[in-house]
């Protein structure tokens, strides 16, 4: 059985079917003219041979090509592009089912960020009365590494409300190469977590090695095409309007090899794409719409994923904003474009401006995470412990994140009622109306017993004490102190023998021996 | 033979259960004896009144109270046991009353005059004769010579008050002062609660305590109980 994720009956619309339909024409309309300009060879070529008008571009020092893409290419792809596609696991119960037309949502961790950030909580004495002592969690960032990776895959591991993992944390140990950081993220992952394991590829040349890696795991060729225990996220598309050339050729041999990937585009509105909500829209589909053309001529039936990190640019810096409202507009945007092409749409929320857990995170976070959830996105990437838009990891945060997560969950519950509750209604109102405390309070117990009702929030302190941070640090030791079923002794043996460059130290049998 | 009814009547006042119809906490316990019915029979069976109040009643209250404490129980978890225990001790009462066997004490309760916001103090009320205090509910909205003459003719040990409003708190102080006018304020504690009011507004009216909760009345009143002895 797939894991169940959530069923949005009724998906949030933001946008009309009108506004739909223009903003495919407008996508249309930009593929045809001014069209993308291609860094890769071999993309230009496919499109040439297929019917694309492909120029080069004389003007660039790197070569390039002007491809112009017709809508009747388009169409195509979209016809041949898989409607279901399926994330497989190494527990087959957390395999994910993505139907584009279902909006079932699965929630999941990502991206990868490069600073890891440690908490601890020193003791404070108050200087006017040294009696009273506080705790304060501190907060330290430092560059993170493949050990991280294995803590936090271990504790999304134990999450119960994360249904899939992106990597979280670019791993930069001093022995990790180019060369070597794919097959060490990939194990660090598919070692820690039965989930689903998605990730960016770092260089082309790993990618066998990766997809190995995966057939050892499950046992051949055949059976990680019926259980695809990994995927990749591809951003082959550099806003405005780029295939860019390395990204592209990665994609074009993932889609070779047909196993699932993300198509994602993540312009920024107000630099890269238009600040106009239709405006970042228009492009932002036409990107992701050349990049599924693309894939479906290199290999029809491909299994791609509409991908979509919009986001708006702050004004005082240009970064990134992810907080900002006009952010979770474009990706309820986004879901329903994906939605019209009956396509699984992988979409982003949850990513928060501020650099630590705190009330502002807290607010950016479940902002999105409940809009863009109820949209109905297959595959949401909403970044469990990701801060400072996409740069810092923090375990305490994904288990906070957990926590509002699981309320999430719990609002989305169908309503129960019916006949027979009505009836039930009645006569409990019958019976209470004709005692003298007129309390309903005995009625609860079975609700709460049933699981009909919501806990209490985890991190709640004792009184007025706001103890939440340290509450989830204990809650973050417990999951990290649960075990993990990593991948068994034999089949770990045959991965360190033929897979090059993985780190002995993330040999758990082995170090075991040690 | 005592002893199997004495463990059923405790077992259920743990899973809060006053009749059979009850469902309680456990699966299948629906159609069984609950705590009143367990009640009556240990009387048939002539079980002292001592033994079903200290080995069933209150030992069964101990591990619910205990149960709250480490949030395995919530709130209504402690009122059915409460009113299961209340429902039993007005089946046992007429015995009581001829024996010399003492209660807890007598507790009467109301909102004060102009109040008709009853939650807490139906909570409080509950709770207490589950605690195996003799509870006088006076009701809502009642007056200052009405809460008099109760005390009067029914020597009440502790007087609750409740009020929600602030605009109708006010009152606990008149019905103090009417105590004190009626020779009656050193034969009775009394005790304030309620959202309007606080410690320190007990303080300044002269009341005896201020409890947040039922819960705290509990505790305030043992206490009353362990000086008293």
């Amino acid at each position: 059985m797939p894991r169940e994720g959530i069923l949005i009956d009724t998906p949030y619309e933001r946008i009309t079917k009108e506004q739909i339909t223009l903003i495919h024409q407008a996508s249309m309309e930009i593929l045809r003219d001014p069209g993308l300009i291609c860094f890769n060879r071999e993309a230009a070529e496919i499109f040439d041979n297929k019917g694309a008008e492909v120029t080069s571009v004389s003007s660039s020092e790197h070569p390039c090509w002007l491809v112009k893409i017709p809508e009747k290419l388009v169409l195509d792809a979209l016809d041949s592009a898989p409607k279901i596609v399926k994330l497989g696991a190494r527990n087959k119960d957390n395999t994910l089912i993505m139907n584009g037309e279902e909006p079932r949502v699965h929630w999941i961790s990502g991206s990868e960020t490069n600073i890891w950030l440690d908490v601890d909580f020193p003791t404070y004495v108050k200087k006017s009365d040294p009696t009273t002592e506080i705790q304060v969690p501190e907060f330290h960032p430092r560059r993170g590494t493949v050990a991280d990776l294995c803590q936090s895959a271990h504790v999304c591991e134990h999450l119960d409300t994360l249904d899939g993992y992106i990597r979280t944390v670019n791993i930069q140990d001093k022995d990790i190469t180019e060369d070597n950081k794919d097959v060490n993220k990939y194990f660090a992952s598919l070692n820690n977590t039965t989930k689903h394991v998605m990730s960016g590829l770092t260089s082309l040349k790993q990618l066998d090695n990766v997809v190995n890696m995966a057939k050892l795991i499950v046992g051949g060729e055949e059976e990680l095409k019926e259980n695809p225990i990994i995927s990749f996220i591809t951003c082959l598309v550099k806003s405005p309007l780029q295939f860019v050339e390395d990204t592209t050729q990665t994609f074009i041999e993932i889609c070779r090899r047909g196993l699932p990937v993300v198509v994602s585009s993540a312009p920024q509105a107000g630099s890269t794409a238009p600040m106009k909500e239709d405006g970042i829209m228009a492009q932002i589909n036409a990107e992701v719409l050349a990049a599924i053309t693309l894939g479906q001529l290199v290999n029809p039936g491909a299994p791609l994923i509409y991908g979509s990190v919009p986001v708006r640019a702050r004004l005082d810096n240009l970064a990134d904003s992810y907080g900002a409202p006009e952010t979770s507009q474009y990706n309820v945007d986004c879901v329903q474009m994906a939605r019209f092409y009956k396509l699984p749409c992988y979409a982003t929320s949850g990513v928060c401006d501020t650099k630590q857990p705190g009330a502002q995170t807290s607010v950016e976070r479940l902002f999105s995470d409940i809009l863009v959830t109820l949209s109905g996105p297959q595959y949401l990437h909403c970044a469990f412990g990701l801060l400072d838009c996409n740069s810092i990891f923090c375990l305490l945060q994904a288990v906070l994140d957990d926590a509002h997560f699981k309320m999430i969950k719990f609002f989305l519950r169908p309503p129960r009622i019916d006949e027979t509750e009505i009836a039930e209604t009645l006569k409990q109102l019958r019976e209470v109306v004709a005692t003298p405390q007129k309390l309903y309070i005995r009625y609860i117990r079975s609700m709460m017993r049933s699981g009909q009702l919501s806990m209490p929030y985890p991190f709640e302190g004792d009184g007025e004490t706001d103890n939440v941070f340290a509450l989830a640090y204990e809650r973050m030791n417990q999951l990290l102190a649960q075990p993990v079923e990593h991948i068994d002794r034999a089949t770990t043996s045959r991965i360190f023998q033929e897979i090059p460059g993985l780190l002995p130290r993330l040999n758990v049998y082995e170090e075991r021996r040690d | 033979m005592s002893d199997d009814i004495i463990a059923l009547i405790k077992e259920n006042v743990i899973q809060g259960r006053t009749t059979k119809d009850d469902e309680g906490i456990d699966e299948d316990m629906t159609g069984k004896p609950g705590v009143l019915e367990l009640t009556q029979s240990a009387l048939e069976k002539n079980v002292s009144l001592d033994v079903i109040i200290t080995q069933g009643l209150t030992a069964g209250m101990q591990v619910v109270g205990e149960k709250f404490s480490t949030k395995e129980y919530f709130i209504p978890d402690m009122l059915a046991s409460a009113e299961a225990v209340g429902a039993a001790m007005d089946v046992l009462k007429p015995y009581l009353d001829a024996s010399d066997v003492e209660t807890k004490g007598k507790f009467a309760i109301g909102t004060v005059k102009g109040d008709i916001h009853d939650i807490g103090k139906n909570i409080v009320a509950i709770l207490l004769k589950g605690a195996g205090y003799e509870v006088n509910d006076l009701g809502i909205d009642v007056s200052a010579e009405k809460i008099i003459e109760v005390v009067k003719e029914e020597n009440t040990d502790y007087l609750g008050l409740s009020a929600l409003l602030t605009t109708t708190m006010v009152e606990m102080g008149n019905v103090i002062e009417a105590l004190k006018e009626n020779g009656l304020r050193d034969k009775v504690k009394v005790l304030i609660g309620g959202a309007a009011v606080s410690e320190e507004y007990a303080q300044e009216i002269g009341a005896d305590a201020y409890c947040v909760d039922g819960f705290e009345a509990i505790r305030v009143l043992d206490a009353f109980q362990e000086a008293k002895a």
